[in-house]
């Protein structure tokens, strides 16, 4: 099985896949169905985001109302105090979330690797949050914040603290941060333990051999054969917490004021509920850019750190 | 061995217990009368037991049982379609050959990593010049045709022997019958994996049907939740944890069954 390979770098095995024999057209015909459907769904979409980026358009002027306007979408996105609120909560949120996500899921991953009673009911505990719906999960979180009467500040009373979770424009970014990470650290965990089970067994035992302390084994061997696994999480994890969105538009619509506005629910809001679609296109644009590059400089440093390279 | 065994298991289990506590909550709180849902100190065990919010929820007018129908409309021909139109293309991009495979292959993995939120604004303008806005197919064409679906297959079909393709060649089998005859029987575990992971993501979305339909009589499941919101934004404490409840019960099921197929495919495609 060599699920940790796969996990670990899925772009990267992009070989060349040995065709049996050149047979014209006939491999295209059984690629056809897949391939009208993304060009027509994502393709043709994706190529109008770029071009209505660099138009003026409201929605309510209908199609005959876009007027290209050039590189001004991108001027008004660098001076538009909204976007840069936005861009400093997203990134917050990604720059705490994530590693915590990552610290605790790989905590938990170890632990889960040890034998323990019911240690398969366990692991399905923890994965529970990441496949139960959104909404579901939004909707009890909102009730268990509740800052007068939820459960969590029930138990948080006990220690004097009284956050006001979602009614707070201080609180409302930390509460979808918890959130975030309880739903987040079972999955992982799971992938974590995936990795585990390839981790150089031989290279334990010479450790066991030469009396080295848990901590040391820990830093020399393990690690470096999870970097592969944590580089990829972080890959996956700064896309979809620098996407999260879900959750904001379900409770907390941006607010308490605009202390809960990412940049994702500042497009959705731009284009959805203001129809500026061409500014939404560009600010659309720039985000993906700024996280491809992003996501491109976690990737590179992988490159000489890990035990195999 | 077996002190620390339970020495590392009971922390573990505490935190796994608090872990499930919205869930706890969530179902007793299906369970009681509304006055009873912010009490303080929390009652877990309901008095007396609410079952009318189950009964509510799932008859007359505030049903979420249509929603459940379209839910499983549209999870079905997304799951069967992202099946068929997968395997096809996986397998063209791994065992067959002809021109621009491999380039065409890289403008697939191009496409994987765009943030699904920069579509939302084009794919909505989209539908409604293809008179599809605010109708199920706006959910389920796009679902039918995945790059991420077509990458897993196409992993899977090349770690596939080619000889076996050559033989039945040599016995005078088209391609067409090389493909169903012979390798997609060996593909049914993985397309049992991708059929789960494509199921649990179509239930559970939230986004697309949030921008592309607006008629609440064309809610699917996760949308149809928000019903029990009123426009001051108060929430029906039992009728929503109710409606939850009955929401998860189809992921839990196939969670729960199928353990060991869906770890298995998540560590392998690793990707939500």
């Amino acid at each position: 099985m060599a699920t940790a390979t796969v996990a670990a770098a899925p772009a990267v095995r992009t070989e060349k896949a040995p065709g049996i024999k050149p047979r014209g057209w006939i491999g295209f015909l059984f690629i056809a169905p897949n391939l009208l459907g993304v060009i027509a769904f994502t393709l043709i979409p994706l190529i109008s985001v770029v071009v209505l980026a660099f138009t003026d358009w409201n929605l309510v002027s209908g199609l005959g109302g876009i007027t290209f306007n050039g590189i001004d979408n991108f001027v008004a996105i660098a001076r538009d105090p909204g976007f840069w609120h936005a861009i400093g909560l997203t990134l917050v949120y990604v720059v705490v979330s994530v590693p915590l996500t990552v610290v605790l899921g790989l905590a938990l991953g170890i632990a889960l690797d040890r034998p323990l009673p019911g240690r398969a009911v366990l692991r399905a505990i923890f994965f529970l949050p990441y496949i139960v719906n959104v909404v579901a999960i939004g909707m009890t979180w909102l009730m268990l914040m509740n800052p007068r009467a939820g459960l969590v500040n029930q138990v948080l009373d006990a220690f004097g603290i009284q956050p006001g979770w979602f009614a707070s424009s201080h609180w409302a970014l930390p509460a979808l941060i918890v959130m975030a990470v309880w739903g987040g650290v079972g999955y992982c965990s799971l992938i974590y333990l995936s990795a585990l089970q390839d981790a150089p067994r031989q290279l334990y035992e010479a450790a066991d051999i030469d009396g080295a302390s848990a901590w040391a084994k820990f830093r020399v061997i393990t690690w470096p054969s999870l970097l592969p696994t944590t580089i990829f999480l972080l890959v996956t994890l700064i896309i979809g917490a620098s996407q999260g969105f879900g959750l904001i538009a379900l409770i907390t619509a941006g607010g308490p004021g605009d202390s809960t506005t990412t940049i994702s629910y500042y497009m959705y809001q731009t284009g959805f509920q203001f129809y500026r679609f061409g500014y939404a296109s560009a600010i659309g644009l720039v985000t993906f850019v700024g996280v491809l590059v992003l996501t491109l400089l976690t990737w590179r440093a992988q490159r000489g750190r890990s035990l195999n390279d | 061995m077996t002190r620390s065994k339970w020495l590392w298991g009971i922390p573990l289990w505490i935190l796994a217990i608090a872990f499930l506590a919205p869930f706890a909550w969530m179902i007793s709180t299906a369970l009681k009368p509304d006055v009873d849902a912010y009490k303080i100190p929390m009652q877990w065990i309901p008095n007396p037991f609410q079952w009318d919010n189950f009964t509510t929820v799932l008859s007359g007018a505030t049903s979420v049982l249509p929603a459940f129908g379209r839910s499983v409309f549209v999870a079905v021909l997304r799951v069967a379609g992202e099946l068929i139109t997968a395997t096809m293309a996986g397998y063209a991009f791994a065992r067959m050959s002809f021109k621009g495979r491999d380039k065409l292959f890289l403008l697939y993995l191009a496409t994987a990593i765009i943030p699904a939120q920069l579509l939302l604004v084009p794919r909505f303008i989209y539908f409604q010049k293809l008179g599809l806005y605010d109708t199920l197919w706006a959910l389920i064409l796009p679902g039918m045709f995945t790059v991420l679906g077509t990458f897993l297959m196409r992993q899977f079909f090349i770690s596939q022997p080619a000889e076996f393709a050559e033989a039945a060649r040599m016995d005078g089998a088209n391609e067409w019958r090389v493909f169903t005859r012979i390798y997609l029987p060996l593909a049914t575990p993985v397309m049992s994996a991708l059929g789960i992971l494509a199921f649990v993501w179509s239930w559970n979305d939230f986004e697309t049907p949030l921008v592309l339909i607006s008629n609440p009589d064309r809610y699917t499941l996760p949308l149809s939740l928000t019903n029990f919101v009123d426009e001051q934004g108060q929430i029906a404490p039992g009728l929503t944890m109710a409606a939850s409840v009955i929401s998860i019960v189809p992921v839990l099921i196939v969670f729960v069954v199928l353990q060991r197929r869906f770890i298995a495919a998540m560590t392998h495609t690793g990707i939500k």
